[in-house]
């Protein structure tokens, strides 16, 4: 294991509201990994899927503020929950090779962004620098007798050729992880699939729509729970489950957990550590229940 | 020497932007030419016949030919001069077509060009020898290597023509592909009734050797004398004892071997026959289920065998063949579809190759010919056909349409209503090519007759759902997303190249695409030759084919090798290196690097020379530009030939 | 329906201009149908995305630039994914987007409003403030029920706030946007 891994660490706009848990949890397993993380000290939005609707280089430039500062850090690689930051940061990056382009972005700078370094999921890096055997090592409580599906959303792993990360069709990253913390993961076949993105507020029959099919699927399968690794997803099939519920006419009570969550759960992190509480469809009874399982399991043993 | 320039027109292919009449008039003023024109096809028999009588009026020495490349027209204009009585030699020709007027704009500049090149042509000619083939006598044997339906095209006739023929098939029967199939299209009748007695005929005739669980380990030669070493793989059975009543298969209690032949829809024994109609029908053990051969325990197979035919001790055997010409029928293999996550990536039981269910469609195949799905063994009601699964595909790197798999899609939709009345299917198509006699017609039975559903768009997932699986696919006729709850799917997946099919190119010194089909001697005009001498092609090993036109090319690969084997003598190219004696220093260093061990050692007088062995060496000249001395040099293109060229060319 | 003259009706700098602004090349496309296949937003779409790409490819601006399906469009990849021609659909969306708004095209007008609110809110606060962004798209769309019923869920999580994060460069991150609008005026 890399006992050094230190890394920027860019929260996204989400982490200071319907997220927060995802940061907290972020954060806090990191600490009990001995991940290093130092906050982009001044970090400002990515610019998210509103910005590049608009234009590249408004999107580019807005993102190309924060590689700035983490590359005036003395750091090579960021790190980020969200994959809506991860997409605009990478492809800053990306575009910003093209010497026109770069042009066009740095007059709408201060002063010209210095792009070089690597933006990562805080997925990826759990995957890949630090190792799922590792993380195995590490569990100490673990997540006997949930039953969890796994749910990537559509731009974690795409497109492929930027996102380097995982399957584009069929990523195991987060099932992996489940796995090696002890639950039963269920294949979810729509792992993919688009939730309904940002449009929860502007068209909320989409979402409901897209979110109602994910959660019916999960329900299919026998999931007792979701994990996702996105503040979208997570905000669409938890805090907009309710409303679902009411357009499709179903009864869904799936918890939808952040894989830091779990993970912190497995790594012995309190519940209040990982911003359980901030959850609405609440995991309450499925979180005692796994307790009981290990209980029961300790017991015999 | 007195040369004669001809400068074609090729109809407007040249002189659309190369000034012919200024090329001829500049050719004038070359040393040594005294006669030059302008011609508008110099190939055509009036072309030819100009030639001929300029040679005779001006008593030409030496010809150049400035017009479409060499590969096109150069045996031509040596026939012609050799008809006027000049050595065929005393020819060059410039290439003024593929190298200057198809590949620039700029009429003058191309003249130039034109200019020079056929500069270079006539100064080399200047340093042109006669040269003199020779004659050799050739082996009348021919190795056929690849037993589907199109090698055994090519065997029986070669063998009906009076040839011996030696088959060498890579799996422990021949059959191919073919032997897989149920029925056929588009008269769907049945794939062994037509096939199985070819086969029958194979292991018959008394011209032909099978060596069936075998591989070719090595070839060495020429065109009329290959030597091949060809490797017999051990199948742990004495296949002269073995009479295969199948009894082993039956008691081995060895039950989960991969079972390729049923394209592992089921499994077989660790000691198996591949299927009842098995040419030949001998047993063989795979060892790697074999708890005999893996713990040294079990031996059931040596104990009821009749014939006592078992011999776990059996090694790899190799044999030398001699033969005069090879002609490869080494097929296709199917593209690795498992790539495509988005139709599962191999995860969801019920999603199957067509292969897969050709064997299911099978009255001999693991299930009776009964269509089930693997994942609960139930028939199906809704069965989805997915066309262009690896084909006309950039994104997997296959972009070539396969060609056959429309009509075995329809073929496959006919006979699952056939097989299940009550069912349905459903096609997923980007356009249906069914170029052929009878072949539209078949697939339009397939609709009107049969009534399957044909859709017009790609299937973008399948994901399962209960215990359906949810076919998300476009119909771009009505313009928008559609979904079927299908209860099978079946992927129509393109063929490729077979596996190893670059390998054995390399030892057979033949060229492949990038997608490792062997490529033709000519895409028109030499469809079963290559550019190999002696070695010919046939069926899906030169691109993806159906029956018909697998069968067409074993024929004619046969008839290629008889008429090679009606002369009893071939004249050897002596395009080819010679090593001057006097200068030779015997460092060796052309026989190390010579790629055709054509180079010999040979004691001349107590010291060490080399020598050339004249049938091997294929005048590739890396011999020439090794050694240190100049003494060995490649008739035709000597060192002096080529810098006369290169001074023609260099001269400010 | 209306018949379309193929050669007079073709705008090439509409292709042009396509081809330059994504970097991809329409001819590329056999219309197989694929991204429509995949597409998660067909059901809300008034011209499946093939469909889009067959109008660029014929040059057909008006009625691409006037499509609602733009604005429904959440580049989710899907399309770009699974292009067997390895075309990027979604970036042609997204300029085709961005045609759409130069020349006035708004769709139905809620998403739209819904960035916009979103863009303003970072230019004002240098992040998203996520009510300031509710207020904003109420207070444009006159849509005041919007997500009523999550405040009695989510308000006591404490995971909305009242007032915007404090950064120190939400000057800077204003000016991104005023050069921004300054070159676009060019």
């Amino acid at each position: 294991m890399n006992t050094s891994l230190n890394y920027a660490y860019y929260p996204g706009c989400s982490s200071t509201g319907t997220s927060v848990e995802y940061d907290m949890s972020s954060r806090a397993i990191c600490a009990a990994l001995g991940i290093q993380l130092q906050d982009v000290p001044d970090w400002s939005c990515c610019g998210s899927t509103p910005a590049h609707t608009v234009d590249h280089s408004l999107s580019s430039a807005l993102s190309a503020r924060n590689l700035d500062q983490v590359a005036s850090m003395g750091l090579d690689s960021c790190i980020t929950p969200c994959p809506s930051c991860l997409a605009n940061l990478k492809t800053a990056k990306h575009k910003m090779q093209d010497e026109n382009f770069r042009d066009k972005v740095n007059k709408l700078l201060e002063k010209p962004a210095n792009t070089q370094v690597e933006t990562k999921s805080v997925l990826q890096i759990l995957v890949e620098d630090y190792g799922i055997e590792n993380i195995k090592k590490k569990v100490v409580k673990p997540l006997t007798g949930l039953v969890v599906g796994a749910y990537y959303g559509c731009i974690l792993n795409r497109p492929a050729e930027l996102m380097q990360f995982d399957s584009r069709e069929h990523p195991m990253a987060m099932d992996n992880i489940m796995e090696a913390l002890g639950a039963t993961v269920v294949p979810f076949p729509l792992k993919v699939e688009c939730c309904g993105a940002s449009f929860g507020i502007p068209r909320k029959d989409v979402v409901m729509r897209l979110s109602g099919k994910l959660l019916d699927t999960a329900q299919e399968i026998g999931a007792l729970a979701l994990v996702t690794a996105c503040p979208l997803c997570q905000m669409n099939l938890d805090m907009r489950q309710s409303q679902i519920n009411r357009a499709n006419g179903t009864k869904h009570n799936i918890p939808i957990f952040y894989f830091t969550q779990l993970l912190g759960l497995a790594l012995g992190l309190t519940e209040k550590e990982l911003g359980m509480d901030k959850l609405c469809v609440s995991p309450r009874t499925l979180l005692n229940s796994i307790a009981k399982e290990e209980q029961i399991k300790e017991k015999a043993a | 020497m007195k040369i004669g320039v001809f400068v074609c027109h090729c109809g407007s292919n040249i002189e659309a932007t190369v000034d012919t009449a200024t090329v001829a008039a500049a050719a004038r003023e070359f040393p040594g030419v005294v006669f030059a024109t302008d011609t508008m096809y110099t190939c055509s028999e009036p072309g030819q016949d100009e030639i001929v009588d300029a040679i005779k009026e001006h008593n030409l020495d030496g010809i150049v030919v400035a017009s479409c490349s060499p590969r096109m027209h150069e045996q031509t204009f040596r026939r012609t001069v050799e008809r006027a009585g000049l050595n065929k030699y005393l020819f060059e020709m410039a290439n003024i077509r593929e190298h200057v007027s198809w590949i620039g704009k700029d009429r003058e500049a191309n003249t130039n060009k034109a200019v020079d090149l056929v500069r270079m042509a006539s100064e080399k000619l200047m340093n042109n020898q006669p040269l003199y083939p020779k004659k050799f006598t050739i082996n009348k044997r021919v190795l056929i290597i690849g037993g589907g339906v199109a090698g055994i095209q090519a065997a029986l006739d070669c063998a009906d023509g009076g040839l011996e023929v030696v088959m060498v098939e890579k799996t422990s029967t021949i059959g191919g592909k073919m032997a897989k199939l149920d029925k056929t299209f588009p008269t769907v009748d049945c794939s062994s009734c037509i096939l199985g007695p070819r086969m029958v005929d194979v292991a018959q005739h008394p011209n032909i050797t099978l060596y069936a669980f075998s591989e070719i380990e090595e070839i060495n030669g020429y065109v009329g004398n290959f030597e091949i070493k060809v490797k017999k793989k051990a199948t742990y059975v004495d296949w002269d004892a073995c009479t295969g009543c199948g009894i082993c298969m039956e008691k081995c209690p060895s039950k989960k071997a991969t079972d390729t032949f049923n394209e592992e829809i089921d499994f077989t024994k660790a000691i198996n026959i591949p299927f009842a109609q098995a040419i030949p029908k001998k047993a063989k053990i795979d060892p790697e289920f074999c708890t005999m051969l893996k713990k040294g325990k079990c031996g059931v197979c040596a104990k009821v065998c009749p014939s006592g035919c078992i011999d776990y001790e059996m090694k790899d055997e190799f044999i030398t063949e001699k033969v005069g010409a090879i002609v490869t029928a080494t097929g296709f293999d199917l593209f690795d579809w498992t790539v495509y996550e988005e139709y599962g990536g191999g995860r969801y039981p019920d999603v199957i190759t067509s292969l897969q269910y050709e064997r299911m469609l099978s009255a001999s195949g693991p299930t009776g010919g009964h269509i089930k799905r693997p994942s609960d063994g139930k028939e199906p009601k809704d069965v989805v056909f997915i066309q262009c699964v690896g084909s006309r595909d950039k994104s997997v790197g296959r972009p070539y349409c396969t060609g056959f798999c429309c009509m075995y899609t329809a073929k496959q939709a006919i006979l699952t209503k056939d097989h299940l009345p009550g069912s349905q299917s459903y096609v997923f198509y980007m356009d249906i090519r069914a170029a052929g006699k009878l072949y539209d017609e078949f697939t339009r039975r397939a609709m009107e007759e049969y009534d399957t559903n044909y859709i017009r768009g790609r299937v973008s997932m399948i994901y399962p759902k209960g215990d359906k699986l949810l076919v998300r696919g476009a119909d771009t006729l009505m313009g928008t997303q559609v979904e079927v709850d299908a209860d099978l799917v079946v992927l129509a997946v393109g063929a490729e190249a077979s596996k190893g099919a670059s390998k054995l190119a390399e030892k057979l010194r033949i060229s492949y695409d990038s997608y490792g089909f062997y490529m033709e001697g000519h895409p028109k005009l030499k469809p079963v030759e290559t550019n190999t001498a002696g070695v010919y092609l046939a069926g899906a090993c030169q691109g993806p084919k159906d029956i018909p036109s697998s069968v067409a090319q074993g024929s004619a690969a046969a008839a290629k090798v008889l008429g090679l084997f009606s002369k009893d003598q071939l004249e050897s190219d002596p395009q080819v290196s010679t090593v001057d004696i006097k200068r030779c220093i015997g460092c060796g260093k052309c026989i190390q690097t010579c790629p055709f061990g054509a180079i010999k050692e040979i004691d001349f007088r107590g010291m060490i020379k080399a020598n050339v062995i004249e049938t091997i060496c294929q005048g590739c000249g890396i011999c020439t530009s090794t050694c240190p001395q100049g003494a060995v040099q490649l008739q035709h293109s000597t060192d002096n030939q080529i810098l006369s060229e290169v001074n023609a060319l260099c001269q400010f | 329906m209306k018949v379309i003259n193929i050669n007079s009706s073709y705008d090439s700098d509409f292709v042009r201009e396509v081809e330059e602004e994504s970097g991809q090349k329409l001819n590329l496309c056999y219309q197989c149908g694929k991204c429509t296949a995949g597409c998660p937003y067909t059901d809300e779409y008034d011209i499946s995305v093939s469909q889009i790409m067959r109008l660029t490819q014929a040059g057909q601006k008006e009625k691409v630039l006037q499509s609602n399906s733009l604005w429904l469009c959440a580049t989710c990849e899907s399309c770009t994914s699974r292009c067997p021609n390895e075309i990027d659909v979604a970036l042609i969306m997204d300029v085709l987007r961005h045609m759409a708004r130069r020349e006035g095209y708004t769709g139905t007008g809620r998403v739209k409003t819904f960035w916009d609110s979103f863009l303003s809110s970072v230019e004002k606060n240098g992040r998203v403030f996520e009510v300031g962004l509710l207020v904003n798209y109420i207070s444009h769309t006159g849509r005041f029920w919007t997500d009523v019923d999550l405040g009695p869920k989510v308000l006591p999580k404490g995971k909305i706030h009242f007032k915007p994060t404090e950064m120190q460069g939400k000057k800077e991150v204003a000016k991104i946007f005023m050069r921004f609008n300054e070159e676009s005026a060019k």
